[in-house]
Formats: structure tokens, C-alpha cells, sequence
């Protein structure tokens, strides 16, 4: 049987395909749905072809005010958790102290734990601080369930570090802080790259604990949840589009400035 | 390149020790190294040479004791304050920086401008001038040593410290790094202080050999001072290959010394003898494998008078090449080593045949009884 063969050759390479379409194929409806003109308040029929989403992308109320509050979310949330979880990484690999087993295994419960027990937990001791909902009580959520992730990724990366480099550079008369900035900074960059990455990505899409604890403000996932309910402006495929768009951009770049560094290097 | 030999690049370790909690890494030590040496701390792994070599660096305090430069006191100077530089085990090249700046990283440190001729230079000088652009795991783990060595040197340390700098090398590139490694001392003239577990590589390189053991320096010389004239049973086995015999104290004639050892008696010169030589008393007398002579037992008569001589029989004998090395069980000593250059072969020495081994009294040594027979050679149990 020719096509039995024909198949058994190419298995491994249409699995991969397959599971490729699986994973990208949400992404291409959103973006095919963002050039749509859709009759009534839903985008989920296709009507016809059409750019007006695409040239006026805040046409609609509030929209990129959420879509502005995200964003700063995200990064402040991801500046806080990276240079917290680096600390905690550093301390963790680096220092023997009394709590450090019971702290070891404490940071990792976040990510464990169910995120709406989390959430309204969270909401109930906000209340009873008297804390006024709103970017700073979502902001302080945020660092916290990114914390995790980022001590996850450098704590592996600090691990694996020698700590003999340390060593040859005092050795090479670099003072504590010129040690810390010219080699131990610069080899455990990487693993603060994926934490911050992680931090972001997870703090710019977090819906159940913003919502638990946002008060009156809303952030983007929360607009589109609310919206949903109401009527689904083109728009937000427009935008999410957009974000996917800049995530491949971004990948692609670091993939063509890694080539062309290993091809100087060769 | 020579340094003025005002002695500031002499290394004076007094009473330093070195203790972790319970367990005591180097007991109380004095060691002056002179300007200008190639000098090696030699022993097992655990006997306090890199925790030594670490406190001379910075990176270890003391628990007692200071650490001098010529007449400087640089017990309590941290790493980078001190005129010294490490090759260290493995090198730790930084892994993010490209050849010259690795070797640039001293010179930019202490804020130096323009660094380029001096690393190209110096990258010359260990013949790297090609690679400079690339990253040290593109490298040779020769080539990798190399530069460590580079990295170090461009500080014109007062001394130069090497952890066991040729560890990760196979044993061909070893050989001709250790030359390397004399070539570069001889040019630059700098202290180099050399760490190391292979007695061979201490004595092919160093000028003065520290044999340490247990956290203590044992003996202190010159290689072949060390290796003919050991004074204790760990300094026998662990440089080269001894066999040691027990034997008694006989009498003394002249300036000589003679032992009974099973019924036969060996002699030796007084001044030979490192333990207390009471007639009656216990030595273990040491002899290395290739000063002995072996002579086949029809041809004993042969043997001039004067030596000497031992009676056994061939166990074993294995072919090397250059030299064929016996085992030979006597009545007084079983195992013992010989090893005879091929020159002229006796082919009647084979396993089982009836031997004599003789040899010069001035070769022979004789060390105090109370000491582990076994010590140094590796397969003594661990105390």
C-alpha cells in the first residue's frame, strides 16, 4: 500500500502540523473576525469584508482607556515581581538560613493554589484593611502571583551558575557591586528575561483575581468579559490581534539577533 | 619583565589555620615562599592545599594567623585589593564575555584606558591571537587554560596562584602545558604558587615542593630532596613508589648504621636514618624500585661486596617498554617493587626464579617504625 507508506514517513511531520493548527487556529479566527462587518452587536457571524475596525480601533467607549490601564499594570507588575523574585532567587540558592526549607516550598503555593480562592482571599483582606479597590490593590495582586513564576525561572539559572565566577572576578579586582553588575547580572540575565516575560504575559491576561479586586476599574480583560455580555465590539479582535502580531514580532527579532550573534561568533 | 627583587613578592604564611566548625582544614602553618619560585602545594584531595591556596588568594579568611606580601599585611584585604591572581580548577572563564574581554577584565577594572595592546599582546604570548572574538566554550579545553592563565597574568600579579590548573587536561596536552606553564614563570619571573595532586606534575615543575597531608605540611624541598630523602612513610609512597622493611637496630660502625631484617642485615649511613636509632629499636628501612639490582640466584657470587642484598623469589613481571617492573616476595618482605631499565635482559628472570636484590647502602633510607607503613600510597583505610 503506497499510501500506507506514504503516511508512515510523514507521521511525525503531520502531528506537528496538526497540533500547530490546534494551538494557532483561536488565533486566526480572531483575526479573520477582526475584518469583519458584522449585522448586529455580536462578531461571532461572518458578514463581509471590512477595514473600519482596523482604521479606528478606540471607536469604542472606554475600550483603550482598560486597554492603557493593562498595560501599566503589566509592566509595574512585572518590575516589582523581577526584582523580587531575583532577590528571593538570589537569597534562596545563595544563603543558608533558619526558615529557608519552609520559604523554599511556601513560594511555590501561589501557583498551586486555586487562583478564585486566591482571589477572593485576597478581596477579604483588602476589606478588612480598609484599602480603597482599584490600580494599586490589582497592582499588589499581581505582583504577588508573578512572584512565583519569576523565583521558578531564576532560581533554576542561579543554580546552575558557578559560583567560581564570582570568585575570578574579586579574584580580577571587581568590588562586590562591580562583581554583581559586570558577571553575576549579566549570566542570570536570562532567567530574569523569562520571569519578566512570564510576569508580564500573566499579569496583561489575569481576569479572575483583577476582578475580584479591581472595585470600579477596569482593566482589558475585563471590558471584553463585560462587553461580551452586551454585544462584542470588532475591536477587541483588532487589539488582540495587535498583541499576538507584536508577541510573533518580538520572537522573531530575538530569533534573528541570536542567529546573527552565533554567526559572528563562528 | 623581571620584578626588582625587593622581596615583595615573597608569600609568608604564619601559624595560618584554617578551621570549619569542628573539622580543622590546615592546622597551624608557617610557609615563606621566595620571590620569584615556582612552588607547589602537593597532596590528596583533602589535605588543606586549596583551602592554603584560597587564603593566600582572599577568598578564605584565616581562622589564626597572617598572611604576608613581601612586608605588606594582606591577612585582612579583601580579593580585589590584593596584588595576586588565581588560574583557577576548571578556569571559570566568564562565560557572557568574549576572549579579550576576558583577559581585559583585570585591567578595566582597576580603570585602565586603553587595554587593547596589552591584551593583544598578551594574547600573543599564549598563542590566542586568533581567537580573541570568540567565546570561551568555542574554545580547547587547553586552549580555555590558556586563557585563564592570560586572564591572570596581564595584572602583573605579585604572585600567581594556580589551582590545580591542568586537572581537566588529558595527559599528552598536560605534559606540554606544564612546560608551557615553566616557560611563562621563567619569562615573567612572577611567584607562582601551584596547587596540584599529581606528584609528577609537582616535581616536573616546581623549584620547592610543600607535601601536605592531613591539614600539615610534611616535608618541604627541593623535588629530588623530596623524592631521595623522605622523611616520613606518607612522603615515600605518595612521590614515586617505596618499598619499606621492617628491621631492627643492629650496632654502629663508623658512620654507618647496620639493621637486621629477618636474618639478613642491611646497612645504611647514620645520617640517613629521620628515627630515633636505639640499638633494639623498630625503623621501617625504604629503598626505591629502580635502585635495586636484580641478580639471578646462580650468578650471586657475582655481586660485589658492600651492597646490600636481599634473597626472594620473581612473583610477577610486567613489560613497560623502557623498563620491565618485578614483584618480588622475599622472606623478609613480601611485594617488593624492582624496576630494571632493558638494557640487557636476563631472560632467566622470570616469575618464579630465585633472585638477589641488591643495592648501594647510600640509597637506602630508614624511617621511624611508629608511622603507617601505608601511608601516602592510596590504598591505606581511611583513618
Amino acid at each position: 500500500m503506497p499510501f500506507l507508506n506514504w503516511l508512515k514517513r510523514r507521521l511525525v511531520v503531520i502531528a506537528g502540523l496538526l497540533t500547530l493548527a490546534y494551538l494557532l487556529l483561536p488565533n486566526v479566527i480572531v483575526t479573520v473576525f477582526s475584518f469583519n462587518k458584522p449585522k448586529g452587536r455580536f462578531n461571532y457571524e461572518w458578514q463581509r469584508f471590512s477595514t473600519e475596525a482596523w482604521k479606528d480601533p478606540c471607536g469604542v467607549a472606554d475600550m483603550c482607556g482598560s486597554l492603557s490601564l493593562s498595560l501599566q499594570i503589566a509592566v509595574w507588575a512585572t518590575v516589582g515581581a523581577t526584582v523580587l523574585g531575583t532577590m528571593i532567587s538570589f537569597a534562596l540558592v545563595r544563603y543558608r538560613f533558619r526558615a529557608r526549607g519552609a520559604v523554599n516550598s511556601l513560594i511555590f503555593l501561589p501557583m498551586a493554589m486555586p487562583e478564585v480562592v486566591m482571589a477572593a482571599s485576597l478581596l477579604t483582606l483588602f476589606l478588612n484593611m480598609g484599602a480603597q479597590l482599584g490600580f494599586w490593590t490589582i497592582l499588589i495582586a499581581h505582583i504577588m502571583f508573578c512572584l512565583s513564576f519569576v523565583v521558578t525561572a531564576v532560581k533554576a539559572r542561579v543554580m546552575s551558575m558557578d559560583p567560581r565566577l564570582e570568585e575570578a572576578a574579586r579574584d580580577l579586582y571587581a568590588g562586590p557591586v562591580q562583581t554583581f553588575l559586570r558577571v553575576t547580572l549579566p549570566i542570570a540575565a536570562p532567567g530574569i528575561a523569562a520571569g519578566a516575560l512570564l510576569s508580564f504575559a500573566l499579569s496583561f491576561d489575569d481576569f479572575i483575581i483583577t476582578n475580584f479586586n479591581a472595585g470600579s476599574t477596569v482593566t482589558f480583560p475585563m471590558f471584553v468579559w463585560g462587553s461580551a455580555q452586551r454585544g462584542t465590539p470588532v475591536q477587541i479582535n483588532v487589539i488582540g490581534t495587535a498583541m499576538f502580531l507584536l508577541a510573533v514580532l518580538f520572537v522573531l527579532v530575538a530569533m534573528v539577533l541570536g542567529n546573527r550573534r552565533n554567526k559572528q561568533k563562528a | 619583565m623581571k620584578t626588582t627583587p625587593d622581596n615583595s613578592g615573597d608569600v609568608r604564611l604564619s601559624k595560618i589555620s584554617k578551621t570549619y566548625g569542628s573539622f580543622t582544614a590546615v592546622h597551624p602553618l608557617d610557609l615563606t615562599v621566595p620571590e620569584g619560585s615556582f612552588f607547589a602545594l602537593l597532596g590528596a584531595s583533602g589535605c588543606g592545599k586549596t583551602t592554603t591556596l584560597r587564603m593566600i588568594a582572599g577568598l578564605e579568611e584565616p581562622t589564626t594567623g597572617t598572611v604576608r606580601l613581601g612586608d605588606q599585611d594582606v591577612t585582612h584585604l579583601p580579593p580585589y585589593k590584593r596584588p595576586v591572581n588565581t588560574v583557577f580548577q576548571s578556569y571559570a572563564l566568564f562565560p557572557h564575555l568574549d576572549i579579550f574581554e576576558n583577559v581585559a577584565f583585570g585591567l578595566r577594572r582597576r580603570g585602565v584606558k586603553s587595554v587593547k595592546k596589552q591584551v593583544e599582546e598578551m594574547l600573543e604570548l599564549v598563542q590566542l591571537g586568533e581567537q580573541a572574538r570568540k567565546k570561551p566554550h568555542q574554545l580547547s579545553g587547553g586552549q580555555q587554560q590558556r586563557v585563564a592563565v592570560a586572564r591572570a597574568l596581564i595584572n602583573h600579579p605579585k604572585v600567581l596562584l594556580l589551582d590545580e590548573p591542568l586537572g581537566a587536561l588529558d595527559l599528552k596536552l598536560r605534559r606540554q602545558m606544564q612546560l608551557e606553564l615553566k616557560r611563562i614563570q621563567t619569562e615573567v619571573g612572577i611567584t607562582f604558587v601551584h596547587v596540584t595532586h599529581d606528584q609528577e606534575e609537582a616535581m616536573t615543575m616546581a623549584d620547592t615542593v610543600a607535601v601536605m597531608n592531613g591539614g600539615r605540611v610534611e616535608q618541604l624541598g627541593a623535588p629530588a630532596d623530596l623524592y631521595e630523602n623522605p622523611r616520613t612513610t606518607f612522603v615515600a609512597n605518595f612521590l614515586g613508589t617505596s618499598n619499606l622493611i621492617e628491621a631492627e637496630v643492629g650496632t654502629r660502625s663508623g658512620d654507618d648504621l647496620v639493621l637486621r631484617a629477618g636474618d639478613g642485615k642491611l646497612v645504611l649511613p647514620t645520617a640517613r636514618c629521620t628515627a630515633p636509632a636505639a640499638a633494639g629499636g623498630k625503623v621501617l628501612v625504604g629503598i626505591r624500585p629502580e635502585k635495586i639490582s636484580l641478580t639471578h640466584a646462580d650468578d650471586a657470587g657475582e655481586i660485589p661486596a658492600g651492597r646490600n642484598r636481599l634473597t626472594g623469589k620473581i612473583a610477577d613481571a610486567s613489560f613497560i617498554g623502557v623498563s620491565t617492573q618485578y614483584v618480588v616476595d622475599s622472606p623478609v618482605c613480601p611485594g617488593l617493587s624492582v624496576y630494571v631499565q632493558n638494557v640487557e635482559r636476563d631472560g632467566r628472570l622470570v616469575p618464579g626464579a630465585d633472585v638477589v636484590l641488591h643495592w648501594s647502602p647510600a640509597h637506602t633510607f630508614a624511617l621511624d617504625a611508629a608511622q603507617a607503613i601505608d601511608a601516602g600510597t592510596g590504598e591505606e583505610v581511611a583513618a
